[in-house]
């Protein structure tokens, strides 16, 4: 078992996490509310993620990221360290491939709710931020939650990207996925088996809590039925 | 007097909004504290957008929202007041209660302009007016349909509204409940003092509770009148057909008998006594309604003529059983061969052996025939 990049794995999926934790909200529910020229397309942009390849993607992001992209010159000009091939080059990379898996699921929650709640929230003379937190998040909650556990998720086994964005350097980008790889390339199946089993585990149940969120999501909105 | 420059009143509501779209609108309203004013019409007719633009949740391309002496939309001015700065009660057709507070809570929503420490009182006190004490722990998936609307009615007035709009209140509760719910809202409405605009679809339920009636149709307001007064002389057919008046004839007028107090009215061959309009030239050609509750039909037992009636004969036509009540109609011989509808009581027109085909005598009542001036 490799620990180090167990932790590096955790670390990755939790900060991916915390940053996707407010894009998730205010443009799900952005989306959810707004209709403009140019929307679906912007749907698309956010879902891509979801159908390229992850080399692909990778090779945008190194490309877009490098020492030779403004992003890459600034940020070296900036910290003395290039962007790509370390951990915040890596995190970056993360929360972009996690983008659609964040906001889908919120987006759809805060679509859910309907339209004459909210409007009964203005009438009630609620601002943009107590309508917010006291009646959009409570009833939208488990779709901003779903979305940030699958994105927790899907950065633990991410791959293709982590490696043509960070490589493999030991506690700076090599996660578990990749150690996995590694393992095996080493013919260590024993090694390899336990990370992949605990892996499973933990995908299986981050998903098992994800459906009973979803069931709990009904059950916010079925007053409607009685 | 365009609604603008009329004087306001302190608890007044006063709206002239017109646009072309997304949705057109033309409308002039104007409601007086503690009335309750129903916007009427068909489904698609606006009624909802205007109440929608009153709310402050759309905002209408041109013209002016007044309430209580303040402005609340001026497009000439620039000024507009979204929903949450107005002091509007609002109570959408499905209640829009949030699901995830308890009974108590989304009354207290409503108390945001109020100090913290006084709302939770305020709120029992409101549960206990409209008869919800003792719910109040309840989340509104644990309640009826007739206390959704209650705690809806609530919240509404929680925000202590300078008017409070009712969207189809009674559409989502079933016949028994909004029977009761009548009577609640009536009660209620004595103990307001601010505007009231109810939008409906059923004409019965703006008869029943509203002081003032509107008739909207394709986003204009064709007729505001008390609404005993706009059934019997809608201003044009379009209104007549709209509040459900299904006798409206072409006619001639014949002359006037002052002496009587009457217009006379040519209808095919037969003369008819009218209500004296001595403005209506002789000669002209009108348009005429009649509500089928103005129709007498006579017993073959004991036909009766009075001077308060018009006496005519037809042939049923149509006759259609709807459990105690029959409607009937009677083709008349005028140059149209025109029907005439009315309803009877069931039993009497099982007595009276009324079938398709049979001769018919039918009265029309002078006081309730209304000639219409402007023939849209």
């Amino acid at each position: 078992m490799d620990w180090q990049a167990l932790r590096l794995s955790l670390l990755l999926a939790i900060a991916t996490t915390v940053l996707l934790l407010p894009v998730s909200i205010f443009t799900g529910r952005w989306m959810a509310e707004s209709r403009f020229r140019g929307k679906i397309l912007l749907e698309a942009a956010i879902a891509t993620p979801l159908v390229l390849p992850p080399t692909v993607i990778g090779y945008y992001l190194l490309v877009g990221m490098g020492a030779h992209s403004p992003l890459g010159a600034g940020f070296s000009e900036l910290f003395g360290r290039p962007l790509v091939f370390n951990f915040s080059g890596l995190l970056i990379a993360s929360v972009l491939v996690n983008l659609p898996f964040a906001i889908q699921p919120a987006q759809r929650a805060f679509e859910a709710i309907p339209q004459d709640v909210r409007d009964a929230a203005q009438c009630c003379g609620m601002s943009f931020w107590r309508s917010l937190w006291a009646v959009d998040l409570p009833l939208a909650w488990p779709g901003v939650l779903t979305g940030l556990t699958l994105s927790f998720a899907h950065t633990l086994g991410e791959f293709g990207v982590v490696l043509m964005v960070g490589g493999a350097i030991p506690g700076e980008t090599k996660t578990v996925s990749i150690a996995i790889y590694d393992q095996v390339q080493s013919l260590n199946f024993e090694g390899a088996g336990s990370m992949s089993l605990l892996l499973l585990l933990i995908s299986l149940g981050l998903l098992v809590f994800v459906n009973l969120l979803g069931r709990y999501a009904g059950r916010l909105h079925a007053y409607r039925n009685v | 007097m365009p609604v603008d420059s009329m004087p306001t009143a302190m608890s007044e509501l006063l709206v002239r909004l017109q646009q072309e779209s997304p949705i057109p609108m033309d409308a002039e309203l104007r409601c007086t504290g503690g009335q309750l004013l129903a916007l009427v019409g068909p489904s698609g007719s606006g009624k909802t957008t205007l109440l929608r633009a009153l709310a402050g949740l759309v905002q209408p391309k041109h013209g002016v929202i007044s309430c209580g002496g303040e402005t609340w939309f001026d497009s000439a001015a620039g000024h507009y007041l979204p929903a949450r700065k107005r002091r509007v009660g609002y109570v959408p057709q499905h209640f829009a209660l949030f699901p995830h507070l308890d009974v108590l809570h989304n009354v207290v929503s409503g108390m945001l302009h109020r100090a913290p420490e006084t709302r939770v009182a305020a709120a029992h006190d409101l549960l206990e007016r409209v008869n919800l004490a003792g719910l109040e722990s309840r989340k509104p998936g644990q309640l009826s349909g007739g206390q959704q609307q209650r705690v809806a009615v609530a919240r509404a007035l929680a925000r202590e509204p300078q008017v409070l709009l009712l969207d189809e209140p009674f559409s989502a509760v079933d016949h028994a409940t909004r029977e009761r719910l009548y009577g609640e809202l009536a009660m209620l409405k004595q103990t307001l003092s601010m505007p009231m605009v109810m939008v409906t679809h059923d004409l019965r339920e703006a008869m029943l509770l509203a002081d003032e009636m509107c008739v909207l149709h394709r986003g204009r307001t064709l007729q505001t009148d008390k609404p005993l007064e706009l059934v019997a002389r809608p201003v044009s057919t379009d209104v007549a057909r709209l509040v459900g008046i299904r006798n409206i004839y072409h006619g001639e007028i014949a002359g006037h008998v002052p002496d009587l107090e009457c217009t006379q009215l040519r209808f095919g061959a037969a003369m008819l006594k009218t209500p004296y309009r001595p403005e209506l030239i002789p000669g002209s050609r009108v348009q005429w309604v009649i509500p089928s509750d103005g129709v007498v039909f006579h017993r073959r037992d004991r036909p009766s003529h009075t001077e308060r009636e018009n006496q005519l004969q037809g042939i049923v036509d149509t006759v259609h059983k709807l459990g105690e009540i029959t409607r009937l109609a009677v083709r008349m011989d005028d140059e149209d061969r025109s029907l005439l509808w009315l309803d009877v009581p069931s039993h009497l027109a099982r007595r009276n052996e009324i079938a398709v085909g049979v001769a018919a005598t039918v009265s029309l009542t002078v006081a309730a025939i209304h000639i219409i001036k402007d023939n849209s």
